[in-house]
């Protein structure tokens, strides 16, 4: 293990302005054990009485190395690592991995895994737009929203559970394909949830979006210029709320999303106001997709049938030679992958989440990078808190809903 | 290789005569570090590439030269493409030009690179470790750097391991 040294003051002096080495300023730590971080980061403020002058934020308070740790996994086993990236888009993590391991070694997905995946992943972008709604509330000391917003998130996790038997840490979307088929019982309770869920939205909005003092935290806080935002890599709903029509799902479709009809929204203030509108939006529209794809949802297999990469079913292990090799060789060496690199990006909950997948001819990794929007979003930070109040950067810090698991890595 | 990329890496090939290949459908395009912002600037302020979607690196050990590759993944949202730059980069000290001037992203990304493959970015504004801990030794991402492991403490050797742990110093 490599040894820590004694770090010097003198190389962090650049970060703060000069008043505050005279202490006409002062220096304030928020976290890394604070409610309002969502996790463990750590802000440095430098404050002028109430205002902030400069935030510094500190990561890697939650550092795992799971890049790391995937380049000694094969292509099937490091998928389980990356639920745990973002441990709010599970199946969203799932998606992205699989979709770059299938561009790689280019495997093909049957129509009916597709789809599920479409459901799950609009299932994942409501179950975390929930859980930024109901911590966002608790930040702005509306307790209520928190419990409220849970409880319809307990929904979505016993969706989860039904058909892959974990709540959270699924790995339910495989290379090629998904796990197994979903239980007959998948159809009628995502059904019930989305005939529930629009009226469970309304009664949020009805607490929320008119509220005076909510609007009175929130407008004109915050302000993001589209330019900023896209010098900082700002992508998803805060890109959108700063008036910049930007949707992976629309602009470069995949899993078949032009066969659905939905709308992006975007809002142009910038503030705060308008990231919780957008994502309340979003949250509809997720809904709306959800429903054609159940409806439209076809028959037919759920893995691709291409052997050298998807394991065979349980089914055929006591009867087929063939396919207890190839499931012995799949699970202890893995399959080859070519020498060369590809970039797959989604657009998550928080926006453009990209993995790059390097092989090196053999059955691991030579590096999967993980694009995380969580990382960019939080790095303009000190753009927008300057000159705000501390109560206004706790409303700011939520509004751009990041996941330390996300950002670390 | 998209029709509408085709301009685009002509321009880049009588300016900084660069090479390319193409791999899945994307073009990836090899150029020498001291052109890179010169290429950004070009590729920003030209053919409206807005965001620098992601920055980082592979390290190609036991191959020395070039041992890196810093990847620049270039997106275009008014033209709606992707461009990937690649910057190779020789074993021993390796160094890139700061792209932080042309995107800000790059100031935390290439912390990122300093900190997880020791590849320095030259004028950085603020060159500190980002993910790591002030004083690591090492650069995790590096291909030589062990996958490490932790000991396991039980109750009859808990303070003998605590001894040589190695804690972050008061």
């Amino acid at each position: 293990m490599a040894q820590l040294e004694e770090v010097s003051v003198e190389q962090f002096k650049h970060l703060v302005s000069e008043r505050a080495l005279t202490g006409e300023t002062m220096l304030l730590n928020m976290g890394p054990q604070h409610p309002s971080t969502h996790g463990v980061l750590r802000l440095l403020l430098e404050l002028d009485g109430e205002v902030v002058i400069n935030a510094i934020p500190d990561i890697g308070y939650l550092h795992t190395g799971i890049e790391k740790n995937i380049e000694a996994k094969t292509y099937l086993k490091a998928e389980v690592m990356t639920d745990r990236l973002d441990y709010m888009n599970n199946m969203g993590n799932n998606l992205v991995y699989c979709m770059a391991v299938e561009k790689l070694v280019e495997l093909d997905v049957p129509e009916r895994a597709l789809t599920i995946r479409v459901i799950l992943a609009e299932l994942e972008r409501v179950n975390s737009h929930l859980v930024w709604i109901g911590t966002f509330g608790l930040d702005l000391a509306a307790m209520s929203m928190f419990l409220y917003a849970f409880r319809e998130r307990e929904r979505i996790l016993d969706i989860k559970e039904l058909i892959s038997g974990q709540r959270m840490m699924t790995t339910f979307i495989r290379p090629g394909g998904i796990w197994r088929d979903v239980p007959v019982e998948f159809e009628s309770a995502v059904r019930d949830f989305i005939r529930m869920m629009p009226k469970r939205i309304d009664e949020y909005e009805a607490l929320l979006t008119k509220n005076p003092l909510f609007l009175d935290r929130l407008l004109g806080i915050g302000k993001l210029d589209p330019a900023v935002a896209l010098q900082h890599g700002v992508t998803g709903p805060m890109l959108r709320a700063s008036g910049v029509n930007w949707d992976l799902r629309k602009a470069r479709p995949y899993l078949g999303y032009e066969q659905y009809d939905f709308n992006v929204p975007v809002r142009t203030e910038g503030d705060t106001y308008a990231r919780y509108i957008v994502r309340v939006e979003e949250m509809r529209e997720s809904l709306k997709i959800i429903e054609q794809a159940l409806n439209k949802l076809p028959l037919g297999p759920v893995n691709s049938n291409n052997r050298k990469f998807v394991p065979p079913p349980r089914s055929e292990l006591g009867v087929s030679m063939e396919a207890l090799i190839h499931h012995f060789k799949l699970w202890t060496e893995g399959f080859p992958a070519p020498n060369a690199d590809i970039y797959q990006a989604v657009e998550s909950p928080r926006g453009e989440l990209g993995v790059l997948l390097a092989g090196d001819g053999g059955p691991k990794p030579r590096r999967c990078h993980w694009r995380t929007p969580s990382f960019d979003n939080l790095s303009v930070l000190p753009k927008i808190v300057k000159g705000h109040l501390v109560a206004d950067l706790v409303a700011i810090l939520a509004s751009v809903d990041i996941v330390l698991g996300d950002i670390d890595r | 290789m998209d029709k509408k990329l085709e301009p685009i890496v002509q321009a880049l090939q009588e300016n900084f005569g660069i090479t390319s290949e193409e791999f899945r459908g994307e073009v990836h395009v090899f150029i020498k570090a001291e052109d890179i912002v010169a290429a950004l600037t070009l590729l920003r302020d030209k053919y409206d590439f807005e965001l620098l979607s992601a920055l980082t690196a592979i390290d190609y050990l036991p191959q020395l030269s070039p041992r890196f590759h810093v990847i620049y993944q270039l997106t275009s949202l008014a033209r709606n493409l992707s461009l990937q730059l690649r910057v190779p980069l020789d074993d021993g000290h390796p160094h890139i030009p700061t792209a932080t001037g042309v995107y800000e992203v790059a100031n935390w990304r290439e912390r990122e690179l300093l900190d997880m493959f020791g590849i320095v970015p030259d004028g950085h504004p603020d060159p500190r470790r980002i993910l790591m801990p002030e004083g690591t030794e090492g650069h995790p991402l590096r291909k030589d750097f062990p996958l490490g492991y932790e000991e396991p403490q039980f109750t009859f050797n808990f303070d003998e391991i605590d001894l040589r742990k190695p804690y972050a110093k008061e």
